[in-house]
């Protein structure tokens, strides 16, 4: 029997071989490195991510397929490590200091990081569904993981086992919703080729196969009606994991969604989008709502990243250029400006999160103003004020709406913005209006998470004044869609 | 053949539903061993039967035998009294979309007229054919699944080891 | 049609004379072990029933078949009554995949001396060593009895940490003949028996083998100085003698196993095919049978890294080394 292997170039899934020998280097050294000494993982994690980026800019500008065509390298990939490698990289550096307060700066989160990152980038390149579900997969179960992380904490486990077992089940509907389009499309689930396939006989099984793919998809990013997990899984997790949930795991599902969507079914548009259409007018609606009652920062933070989903599938409705275009724009500024939110709360939580309460944040304003400065200035980013990069995200994504005619949706999506604006603007409120209920004490200024803060919040001015950068990449990136 | 077909999905059917339907886990869990068989004897009609040795060593043999594992180790009897997980609206609710999901189900499978099968080509056993996907076309989905693997190992290990350094 | 029937009744007999030898050998190799082991610590062994004792299998399958059925009050009958009969089945079924000769030609008409020679036949093998596990779980389960349950963990937790070494010492093997079908892989071994080439995977198989049949030095599930009896403490009678009868089946099926896996099956010199695949069978049973009377049992802890942490790794650098081998010899 002779075997004739397709030929293939290692260097177009570069990123990935150089994350995982990575991870791999880390469990290796915690394993050979003497006990105690745990300083050489994060510096590992930052170094792998380094040249996961230099090997990712080098690739940029490639346009095909590789590995029997299992994997696209193209700019809209590409774009995406990028903002993989960023929100892995920041959240490596607001990790370091949480993790030593609770005596759990294990090598195994820093290398279940990097695997997770690993995941996505298969999420955002797999040209095969088989690849993009091995992509959630390895990212899903290293979450599941890092959710649990601290075992002792019954909230921690709490959030793991919901989110193993809801996780779990999405999964098995993204699975079956697979298996539906392989029977529906001949026996093939390679992107580039679906929409070939899906010939007018096969519909009905089509549209059944969408439906249970926006199942699972709607899952992972957290939109009504799948978003139960969501609050309780981002309380209970450590801050750091609900972080890299928020934005990672997020962003690379929205990314595999806008794939698959765009690139295999153009011709079924109209349906899906209906659909897409309710769904992101309720993720909205009762993300910012609900919002508006919590009074724990992160399940606050939990519902804002629920509306933001909605957002992001007004993106996904519009279906038009500017529409993918302003979906790659707004899931790098929101990886920047809530990271940058998540390191303030780590930072204002102090030792093992003991100030959680948005009421905490009272008096902050007077005691610790650039604190402070950085809280105010992520959470107009958040509401989408000028000139944060939020605000230009949100222009483009009305705008796109606007564009492809779906002007009440535009509008319910600009009424849900300033609804947000209400629980966004109470956190700065109570930092520089409220006296603060005690004094807050010292708070540790880990130099990590400092760089983080400031690398954060300069993104998201510098991307929100000068956007014209970042959108002709997006729109570089978005021509490999010629349904749109 | 037909018959064997629709003797074997009947079976299937049925064991699936007694797997959500019994009320006692380890009842649900024999069930659903009976069910991975049924399945692998579809496979066996297909003439899948590296599949279907693999369904039942992996499925029915290990992974079965890992829920039992567990389901003896915690010593799970029957429940005492029915658990309230639900409303009886959403009980309704679920029924009606899932009668509604399977209808247009099977609305969707009817309506498929698939092409004519390729037969195997002569000479090449089932289990070549699936090693020569394997290691060609999908090579690397392939490879990625020991990553997979791997990163369920670390994660396993950072849950469960009792004590981590 | 006439040689449809023919063949039938073919298949029939050889199914009815299979069957026949194997609960005969299995019988007979309870009071050969008896004895061996009797001889081993110097007594005597079973010799009331009739000449040398040849008759104690028939008075003990007598025994065993009018004593009553006993189920324990709160024990999970439909499961209880099943589990021995999973053991005892699965062990039977495994052998239809053995060849045990060489193909006999009469009246023009070739008969395979194998049951059934399927193109997965290792996988089929393995696939039902690997459902066994579930007669032992759900026994010790079903029983409610503490004892029981332990000895049902116990084997769930070792059978299936061996059925891995089990299954990668047999890749190599797949390796070298090409097939995972036993025929082919007795014929693949026409020249030199693959124990020349292949100790390392012989030896794991051979422990893995002895770890599946839950016989001493792995007896945990049913170590008598601590559990009572293990998993079948509750069984009496024929259920109890299912559980028993499965194991000596079981020693008879993986001592057919490894001679057609490691010892060329049926093939050898001088003697007919049929001589040389038994005294290969018996070899291997009697080599358990000394172990049984010579090792101590080993600690749970031991077990366990015995299978986890040196013959699976074992069995994968085997299987690299192989592979890497096969690779320059090809080249």
């Amino acid at each position: 029997m002779t075997l004739n292997i397709p030929s293939f170039n290692l260097a177009s899934i570069g990123p990935w071989i150089t994350l995982s020998i990575f991870a791999i280097a880390i469990l290796l050294a915690d394993a050979l490195s003497p006990k105690g000494n745990r300083t050489a993982a994060p510096l590992l994690a930052l170094a792998g991510l380094a040249v996961a980026g230099f090997q990712t800019i080098s690739l940029w500008g490639k346009n095909g397929l590789d590995f029997a065509r299992m994997v696209y390298v193209d700019n809209f990939s590409l774009f995406f490590y990028m903002v993989f490698i960023l929100g892995t990289a920041l959240t490596v550096l607001i990790s370091l200091q949480y993790l030593k307060d609770y005596g759990k700066n294990l090598a195994e989160y820093y290398a279940l990081l990097l695997f997770a990152t690993v995941g996505m980038m298969l999420m955002a390149a797999g040209a095969h569904l088989i690849m993009i579900f091995l992509g959630l997969e390895v990212m899903s179960i290293a979450v599941y993981v890092l959710a649990g992380l601290f075992r002792e904490d019954a909230r921690s486990n709490e959030a793991a086992l919901k989110y193993l077992v809801l996780g779990a089940f999405a999964s098995a509907f993204l699975l079956f919703g697979m298996a539906m389009l392989y029977g529906a499309a001949g026996g093939t689930l390679f992107l580039n080729d679906l929409p070939g396939r899906l010939t007018a006989g096969f519909k009905p099984l089509t549209l059944l196969a969408i439906a249970l793919l926006v199942v699972g998809f709607g899952f992972k990013v957290a939109s009504v009606p799948f978003h139960m997990w969501t609050p309780d899984v981002y309380e209970g997790a450590p801050t750091s994991v609900t972080a890299f949930m928020a934005v990672g795991v997020k962003t690379a599902a929205f990314a595999a969604f806008a794939r698959v969507f765009f690139l295999a079914f153009p011709t079924l548009m109209p349906d899906w989008t209906m659909v897409l259409w309710v769904l992101a007018v309720a993720t909205m609606t009762l993300g910012n709502v609900v919002a508006i009652a919590q009074t724990n920062i992160k399940r606050m933070l939990a519902y804002s990243s629920i509306a933001h989903a909605g957002y992001l599938l007004v993106a996904l409705v519009a279906a038009n250029q500017l529409g993918a275009v302003s979906l790659m724009y707004y899931l790098l500024a929101y990886t920047l400006m809530n990271l940058g939110a998540f390191g303030v709360v780590i930072l204002v939580g102090r030792k093992k999160d003991s100030y959680l309460s948005i009421y905490d944040y009272a008096g902050l304003g007077a005691q610790h103003p650039a604190l402070a400065a950085a809280m105010a200035l992520f959470m107009f980013a958040l509401a989408g004020i000028p000139p944060t990069a939020g605000f230009v995200g949100k222009f483009y994504i009305f705008s796109a709406a606007v564009k492809a005619g779906y002007i009440w949706l535009a509008i319910i999506g600009v009424m849900n913005s300033v609804v947000s604006v209400y629980y966004y603007l109470r956190i700065t409120v109570l930092m520089y209006m409220k006296p603060a209920e005690a004094d807050l004490g010292p708070i540790n200024f880990a130099p990590a998470v400092t760089a983080t803060l400031l690398l954060t919040a300069a993104g998201v001015v510098l991307i929100g004044v000068f956007p014209g950068f970042l959108y002709n990449l997006a729109l570089n990136s978005v021509k490999i869609f010629p349904g749109l | 053949m037909q018959i064997i077909f629709f003797i074997l999905a009947g079976v299937a059917l049925v064991t699936g539903g007694l797997v959500v339907f019994q009320r006692h886990p380890l009842r649900s869990a024999l069930w659903l061993i009976v069910n991975f068989f049924a399945v692998a004897g579809i496979y066996l009609l297909a003439h899948a039967e590296f599949i279907a040795a693999i369904q039942v060593i992996v499925y029915a043999g290990a992974i079965m035998v890992l829920f039992l594992f567990v389901i003896m180790l915690l010593n799970l009897r029957e429940p005492e009294a029915e658990a309230k997980f639900m409303h009886l609206g959403q009980k309704v609710g679920g029924i009606i979309l899932a009668v509604f999901t399977v209808l247009l189900l099977i609305y969707g499978v009817m309506q498929v007229v698939l092409p004519p099968g390729k037969a195997a080509p002569p000479g090449l056993g089932n289990t070549e054919s699936i090693a020569r996907l394997l290691f060609t076309d999908y090579l690397l989905p392939f490879e990625v699944t020991s990553v997979l693997l791997l990163v369920a190992i670390v994660g396993a290990v950072v849950l469960a080891k009792s004590k981590l350094k | 049609m006439t040689a449809w029937i023919t063949g039938c009744l073919i298949l029939l007999l050889k199914l009815g004379i299979v069957l026949v030898g194997l609960l005969l050998l299995a019988a007979y190799l309870v009071l050969a072990e008896r004895k061996l082991l009797a001889r081993l610590q110097i007594r005597l062994g079973p010799n009331r029933a009739g000449p040398l004792g040849l008759m104690q299998p028939l008075a003990d399958a007598v025994k065993l078949l009018t004593k009553e059925d006993l189920a324990p009050a709160k024990a999970d009958r439909l499961i209880f009554l099943l589990a021995p009969a999973v053991v005892a089945a699965t062990a039977l079924l495994i052998f239809a995949v053995v060849p045990f000769g060489q193909d006999w030609v009469i009246g023009g008409r070739r008969i395979p001396l194998v049951v059934a020679d399927l193109n997965v036949g290792l996988l089929y093998a393995l696939a039902l060593s690997s459902i066994g596990v579930y007669g032992v779980a759900l026994g010790g389960w079903s029983s409610n009895s503490k004892y029981a349950l332990l000895g049902g963990i116990r084997g769930a937790a070792q059978m299936i940490s061996y059925e891995l070494s089990l299954g990668l010492a047999l890749v190599p093997v797949v390796m070298l003949a090409g097939s995972f079908s036993l025929v082919e892989i007795v014929a693949a071994q026409s020249r030199y028996p693959f124990l020349l080439v292949q100790p390392l995977s012989f030896l794991i198989f051979f422990v893995s083998a002895v770890a599946e049949t839950k016989r001493i030095p792995f007896d945990l599930p049913e170590a008598e100085n601590e559990l009572v009896a293990g998993y079948h403490t509750e069984y009496s009678g024929m259920r109890f003698g299912l559980f028993f009868l499965g194991e000596y089946v079981t020693m008879v099926v993986m001592g057919s196993l490894v001679a057609v896996f490691f010892l060329g099956g049926w093939r050898g010199p001088w003697l007919p095919p049929l001589v040389w695949f038994f005294l290969k069978v018996l070899g291997v049973v009697f080599f358990m049978i000394w172990m049984r009377g010579t090792l101590p049992r080993l600690r749970y802890d031991q077990l366990m890294h015995l299978g986890w942490k040196l013959l699976v790794p074992l069995a994968l650098l085997n299987i690299v080394v192989t592979g890497a081998v096969l690779l320059l010899l090809r080249a």
